[in-house]
């Protein structure tokens, strides 16, 4: 009746987990509790819960991204610690069994659930601004897209309270994923809370390249769009390009495991070397998937910032195009030491190396941003000058490894972890946050604090190389990566100075959740009045922060690049519309929310085997969305009269604040 | 308002100089920097090598990003400001050019090392080569000599200067043999063989581990490899075959049984084929070791979080036909 | 945070060109939908192609592939694109019982194809050929398995087109969804003259 669920999957006797239950389900209550007694309920329901509103969905993205960072942080200090003491005799405070439950979690949350989710809440917010458009082209997809994505974060959650979660590392290899060496539930968490939250991803990348492709406002060719959202194009060709990979491919493992089929089992002809290919066939995208966007945060932001017209537009654009095209042809470089052959390592290696010359052109198109400009050390300036020091020498280890060769000596070891970290936090996670500093007043109305900002920034930077630095060492002193003990005495004070790195770290993430309280706090001090506080160059500073939630009154007609900057010169910016005009929006819906919680059972349900439930789960989910296709009236509109009083609220705000001025 | 900024990047500047050196200073010593075999010592000048030719662009970048973010801080007025300057043909042709040449430098120097320390190309030597087959288990390894009949765990032996043959193999889930003083890595994987030719130019003992993560008991999935001269080769054979226990399949059967931090063993004599015939099994799946489903709660702790369930084999067709398969060669 | 305001009634003057571009909008981004589909059996393919000859020892195609039966299912399917393409044309005409009773007629050859599969698949694992048996087995039933849901979440489709037509009529929704339904159904049946190329008549030679 209830499949393999008992209640003997509930950790009562694992102390770690008992106090993290309680302490979860503390927070829990309390926001309950908070939301209860502020009489919330309502507002989160018809403002949040069921808006279709892509700035509301994209902020919804960035609060469960911040949450996951906590988690997956928390994973790193306890991976840090276990480390910095286990060496010799002393075991540390992590049996095998939850140590590799951790660092399988870490990698899973950073990547999936905490990287992709600050990315896609950003490009949410920013794109359709970006191109003059009221919304995405699939506004109900979006909520959905995201239910899908939420659901995935709590399923994986859940594993830590019920049953356990994989302990096979993030991408779970067959024969050891598969059922004979893991017949546990840890690989069944992995797979549906992946598999669901990839849905939602999947819908997204179909609707923002849509979005991009039709809903440009009229004059912006493709050479008109800012940077960001080249990227975030490209970006989203490779989501629809690879995520179907990954799906194929956690499907093939769910059919071994469940039907006992034969793809990767060591037996009866299954062929483990291929679930290698084809997880890294999506894994490689994956990673052009999460830097491109940061990419374009940092094209910018470093205009804005040193008061300069983008370096080299074009050959950007073009390099975009390429790392984009050439992602796809890499992934091998990933599995050198699998015994492919000369021929193919070195086909493999060298296109791999080919990637780096686009992407050092855009370092230099960066850099020769700055030079000659004006620069204002803004935090998004720090995380930049961080980012092009850090990731340039993250890069150059990656060629390194590239060289298969090399990495006969170093796959799997400290430094294959050194490197990684060391693209994704210094390229990555600087841009993202970079990102996060320059759009937070669009979003909310007020800047943060900008000097917390800064420290925050400087820990991480500086904690990163103290904590990762050494683990370049230790790749060279021969250590490989996962383990959990150790004995040579010599890795152990390498080990306690990245353990310090992560406390450095700790220390800036700590910053940022104070600088959100401060900022917060502070406000009224920091409001953005105009809607352009940085004086930037492109159209979502030409709205109020927040925008009204139909973006634009009139659509704008563009005629350059940089148009926002264009018509600040031409003092044309701040012209009134004579005439407005109704406008054309969708409806709130629940049933975003509805699909997710019927994902969640039908989740839920399959870990567990409880096949009922499943059922039930799926033929819902289904159920929904036909009711939806009956329901005529999804959409509505704004007439005039209401969109004239809103824009003159803050023309109005404008207008006591003074002009806006080019420089 | 903010604090200088020119003071920040370069204390960054100088924390990373200070770890960098300091690490440095004791660089000879890395196991990666101090190989002990051929194959490692090629694979050190590559890693150099590499880092070299890159350096040649990264240097600059990183005093360049520096430098300009000193001096054109808004704070210096004194500096030109060219705020609408975004393209410059000279620049495009060098910032393509020298990144290029560069790759097609490291590109040539990959093609060549690539073909050169391919794992499966005999090591070229006055002497004939050695072949030892090795079998990862959980969570140990199982080393075979076929010439010579012996096996042992965890333990190997061999003489300097000669080449070995690793042929590689797995009795379990995927690992990775790796003696990372001698040189490059190769994955072990069931039913199939990879194989990586190393050798020892100085005499000593050598860690060797699995690179791959493959359960619980990874973490001491360790063994020594000892490099001496021809005659304590000859007498740790003599050690080997004074043993008296032999490795057929019943022993082999015992030892699948997943054990972690497993002691050094001994086998006298080994069943003729055995590894082959561990290849030809892990195929077929005949050989399934009777104590998996302790796998999958997977170690010697007391307590299991997840509820132990009776495993789902697959199925293994009793009723098969013979094996029209041959052994992947790699 | 700014209210808004609903009104369900007639609307004034519109500049917005997203409204009257809905439609197409909608069909772009299916195609686009099925790109990705378009990878996810390309990747199911590249499986098959790897594990084609992985028997184990077990079956080869050549012994359990029946091709006549294969014919007469992959006829079915052949025709029921055949008969969507006449529903369409009766979208395009206005006439709603065209589209109702030639979507019933699509229905039935796709519900024919499906019963023939199913029928296929139990057969073979009630002789002892499940996918479980064999790697290749287990490529088999999956990509002809992967294609049969796709065909069935068609029927499904299918079935609730027919109502929501029946019901409301040929009204815009309903056009774009019948064009989208139809990309779906004729990609289906591209996909399905691969499978059959590849798994069932490079199988028997």
């Amino acid at each position: 009746m209830f499949g393999k669920l008992t209640l003997d999957a509930i950790p009562y006797h694992e102390p770690i987990l008992v106090v993290t239950f309680i302490l979860a389900a503390l927070g829990g209550l309390a926001v309950f509790g908070a939301i209860t007694y502020f009489g919330k309920w309502k507002y989160l329901w018809t403002e949040w819960l069921t808006t279709v509103d892509h700035k509301k969905i994209g902020v919804m993205y960035i609060v469960v991204a911040l949450i996951m960072l906590f988690r997956g942080f928390s994973d790193a200090v306890m991976m840090r610690t276990q480390l910095a003491i286990a060496q010799g005799s002393n075991a540390g405070f992590l049996p095998p069994h939850h140590y590799d439950q951790v660092f399988t979690a870490h990698g899973v949350i950073m990547i999936l659930f905490m990287a992709m989710p600050m990315m896609v809440g950003l490009m949410n917010i920013v794109v359709p601004l970006q191109i003059g458009a009221r919304d995405v082209a699939f506004p109900f997809l979006n909520a959905v897209s995201f239910w899908l994505f939420a659901v995935g974060a709590v399923l994986i959650n859940l594993s830590w309270f019920g049953g356990e979660f994989a302990q096979e590392g993030w991408l779970a290899y067959p024969p050891l994923s598969g059922l004979a060496y893991s017949p546990g539930v840890g690989v069944d968490y992995w797979i549906w809370s992946i598999q669901i939250a990839g849905i939602g991803t999947l819908l997204t990348g179909v609707n923002f390249f849509v979005t991009i492709m039709k809903m440009r406002a009229p004059g912006m060719t493709l050479m008109r769009m800012p940077v960001f959202v080249w990227t975030i194009l490209c970006t989203n060709i490779l989501i629809i390009a690879a995520f179907p990979v990954l799906t194929v491919t956690i499907a093939l493992l769910t059919l071994d495991r469940y039907l006992g089929m034969h793809f990767f089992t060591n037996e009866l002809g299954g062929n483990q070397m291929m679930y290698v290919n084809l997880i890294w066939v999506w894994g490689h995208p994956e990673v052009y998937i999460l830097i491109l966007p940061a990419f374009g945060i940092f094209s910018e932001v470093v205009s804005t910032f040193s008061k300069k017209r983008l370096f080299g537009y074009t050959s950007l654009v073009w390099a975009t195009a390429v790392i984009t095209i050439l992602s796809f042809v890499v992934w091998l470089h990933h599995f050198f030491t699998m015994g492919a052959g000369a021929d193919v390592n070195a086909f493999f290696g060298i296109a791999t190396m080919i990637i780096s010359i686009p992407t050092g052109l855009k370092i230099f198109n960066w850099l020769f941003t700055m030079f000659r400009g004006r620069i204002e050390f803004s935090p998004s300036i720090v995380w930049t000058i961080g980012f092009l020091i850090t990731f340039t020498i993250g890069g150059m280890t990656g060629v390194l490894l590239a060289v298969p060769g090399a990495d006969f000596v170093l796959h799997n070891s400290l430094f294959l972890i050194a490197h990684f970290h060391n693209v994704i936090i210094g390229g990555v996670v600087f841009g993202y946050l970079a990102g996060f500093a320059y759009w937070f007043p669009k979003s909310f109305g007020f800047k943060l604090n900008e000097k917390i900002g800064k420290s925050a920034a400087y820990c991480w930077i500086i904690g990163f190389f103290v904590a990762f630095v050494p683990l370049y060492i230790l790749g060279f002193m021969g250590m490989t990566r996962r383990l959990n003990h150790y004995d040579n005495p010599a890795w152990q004070p390498l080990l306690v100075v990245a353990f310090v790195g992560m406390l450095i770290i700790g220390l800036g993430i700590a910053f940022q959740f104070l600088q959100l309280l401060v900022s917060y706090k502070q406000r009224n001090q920091n409001l953005d009045v105009t809607g352009d506080p940085w004086n930037g160059r492109t159209l979502e500073w030409s709205t109020s922060s927040p925008p009204p939630f139909y973006n634009f009154a009139v659509i704008p007609t563009v005629k350059s690049l940089d148009d926002f900057w264009r018509s600040k010169e031409e003092g044309t910016a701040d012209v009134r519309p004579t005439k407005y005009a109704d406008i054309h929006m969708p409806k709130n819906t629940g049933v975003g929310v509805v699909v997710g919680a019927f994902s969640f059972v039908f989740g839920f349900a399959l870990i567990w085997q409880i096949w009922w439930l499943a059922a039930v789960g799926l033929v819902a989910m289904v159920v929904t969305i036909i009711i939806r296709s009956y329901d005529d009236s999804t959409d509505y509109y704004v007439p005039a009269a209401e969109v004239e009083r809103i824009e003159n609220l803050h023309i109005q705000a404008k207008a006591k604040q003074g002009q806006n001025h080019v420089q | 308002m903010s604090k200088q900024p020119h003071s920040t990047p370069l204390r960054m500047l100088a924390l990373f100089g200070i770890v960098l050196v300091a690490s440095l200073l004791n660089g000879c010593d890395w196991t990666l920097f101090d190989p002990k075999g051929q194959v490692g010592l090629e694979e050190k000048n590559l890693i150099f090598t590499a880092i070299a030719l890159m350096l040649i662009v990264v240097i600059p970048v990183i005093i360049m990003t520096i430098m300009f973010a000193w001096k054109y801080r808004e704070q210096n007025k004194d500096a030109t400001y060219t705020p609408n300057w975004s393209h410059s043909n000279k620049i495009e042709v060098v910032v393509w050019t020298i990144p290029c040449i560069i790759i097609l430098a490291l590109g040539i120097v990959t093609w060549n090392s690539s073909h050169s320390l391919d794992p499966a190309k005999p090591i070229e030597s006055s002497e004939p080569k050695m072949v030892i087959e090795a079998i990862a288990l959980d969570w140990k390894w199982l080393f075979i000599y076929p010439e010579q009949g012996i096996a042992t765990v965890n333990e190997i032996n061999f003489p300097v200067d000669v080449p070995v043959e690793f042929r590689v193999t797995s009795g379990t889930v995927m690992n990775s043999f790796f003696i990372p003083q001698l040189g490059s890595q190769i994955y072990a994987m069931a039913g199939m063989q990879n194989k990586v030719n190393l050798i020892a130019n100085q005499a000593g003992t050598y860690d060797g581990l699995s690179a791959n993560y493959s359960g619980a008991g990874f973490s001491d999935m360790k063994f020594k490899a000892t490099a001496g001269t021809p005659a304590e080769f000859d007498a740790w054979v003599k050690k080997v075959k004074a043993s008296g226990q032999t490795l057929n399949a019943d022993t082999y059967h015992t030892l699948e049984a997943p054990t972690i931090k497993a002691p050094v063993a001994y086998y006298a004599d080994v069943t003729p084929k055995l590894y082959e015939t561990i290849i030809e099994n892990m195929q077929k799946g005949t050989n399934q070791p009777v104590a998996k489903s302790e796998h999958g709660e997977g170690h010697a702790e007391e307590h299991t979080a997840a509820s132990a369930e009776p495993k789902k084999t697959s199925e293994m067709s009793a009723d098969m036909p013979g094996m029209a398969m041959s052994t992947p060669q790699h | 945070m700014l209210r808004m305001v609903h009104h369900d009634d007639h609307h004034g003057g519109h500049d917005d060109h997203a409204h009257h571009d809905a439609g197409p909008m909608k069909l772009y981004g299916f195609w686009i939908y099925i790109l990705s589909d378009l990878m996810l059996f390309a990747s199911i393919f590249a499986t098959f192609a790897v594990l084609r000859n992985s028997y184990a020892g077990g079956v080869t195609g050549k012994e359990i592939f029946e091709l006549p039966y294969v014919a007469t299912e992959t006829a079915a399917l052949l025709l029921s694109s055949i008969t969507y393409g006449f529903a369409i044309i009766g979208m395009y005409k206005g006439s709603k019982s065209q589209v109702i009773n030639w979507l019933l007629v699509t229905f039935v050859f796709g519900a024919i194809f499906i019963g023939m599969e199913v029928n296929e698949f139990h057969h073979l694992i009630v002789e002892g050929h499940g996918p479980d048996k064999s790697a290749f087995l287990s490529a088999f039933f999956t990509l002809v398995g992967t294609h049969g849901l796709h065909v069935t979440s068609g029927l499904i489709w299918m079935a609730t087109m027919i109502a929501l037509v029946a019901q409301k009529g040929l009204t815009p929704a309903n056009k774009t969804r019948l064009l989208c339904l139809s990309l779906f159904w004729h990609f289906l049946d591209i996909v399905w003259i691969c499978v059959f190329t590849v798994v069932y008549l490079l199988g028997v030679m």
